[in-house]
């Protein structure tokens, strides 16, 4: 997986985008506050989400218990 | 038993059609083709890594990546390599050349993407995958195709000067002439009527004649 490391643990990217919905935010919002491309922020939130530490909110997105314990 | 040979017809991607979706492991992780929506994409392939030509195309891409994502363009590379030699072939470069490539290289060993875009031409090799370049805009539309053999390396140059040309017709509703390049006069669509063209004739454009004319953007 691109976000999580063999051993558990999470990628920078996958840490910036955590952070970045420490409150809900949409897919634009977390590109433009991790400077990433939007496939990229894709590509983490379907990783984060898999793995519990993201969970799909009416406006978009937030860190779980789980995410939030990472950053 | 029957000596029947069953067949699989794969379609190939067509212009202006939606392109083919997929899912596939690349060196930045899985991606789907719809991850894409919203930016232009150039999904392309190279026969080999650590391969002296692909290896010069991969610093071209490089060098014009900045370019291409201030026009909202993003590049998706593709082989029948692992994943693992990927990396090891992209950490190779930029040791040896100081280059950084930004972009994901999907691994296709078992050859799913090459094949539902029709990027392995057996005539070549039926291992490897040759030079080509699909466009797909940012609705999933496959918009320019562009195929390479082997032996020769693509030109950077043109791949953004297609992406002006693309992008220009569809801001402006015009047409490229042969050799356009941005700032060049554009074509305007010939008229379908008569009437059409000879309202044509006393505009203000630069006409040859009523089916080629010019103006500017």
């Amino acid at each position: 997986m691109a976000c999580i490391n063999p051993d558990g643990t999470l990628t920078p990217s996958a840490k910036k985008v955590l952070f970045a919905l420490r409150t809900p935010g949409t897919q634009s919002d977390v590109a433009d506050l991790t400077s990433m491309p939007m496939y990229r922020v894709r590509v983490s939130l379907r990783e984060l989400i898999e793995a519990g530490f993201l969970e799909e909110k009416n406006v978009g997105y937030k860190a779980t218990e789980k995410g939030i314990a990472q950053i | 038993m029957s000596d029947e040979v069953v067949q699989e017809v794969v379609r190939l991607p067509r212009l202006n059609e939606p392109a083919p979706e997929f899912e596939a492991v690349t060196t930045h992780g899985v991606i789907r083709l719809s991850d894409y929506e919203g930016s232009w994409l150039i999904l392309f392939s190279h026969p080999a890594d650590f391969t002296p030509v692909c290896t010069t195309e991969f610093m071209g891409f490089a060098e014009i990546y900045p370019e291409l994502q201030k026009r909202n363009v993003e590049l998706l590379g593709l082989s029948v390599d692992s994943v693992y030699s990927h990396i090891a072939w992209v950490r190779n470069i930029e040791q040896n050349f100081g280059v950084e490539i930004p972009f994901p290289v999907i691994a296709d060993l078992n050859k799913d993407v090459a094949t539902l875009f029709g990027m392995v031409m057996p005539g070549e090799s039926t291992t490897e995958t040759s030079r080509c370049v699909f466009v797909i805009d940012p609705k999933g539309i496959m918009r320019a195709m562009i195929y390479y053999p082997l032996t020769t390396g693509r030109n950077m140059q043109e791949i953004l000067r297609l992406i002006d040309a693309l992008q220009a017709t569809d801001e402006h509703q015009i047409a490229t002439p042969a050799n356009w390049q941005p700032g060049d006069k554009v074509i305007v669509p010939p008229p379908k009527t008569t009437e059409m063209a000879e309202e044509r004739a006393k505009g203000d454009y630069e006409c040859v004649d009523w089916y080629l004319c010019k103006r500017d953007l």
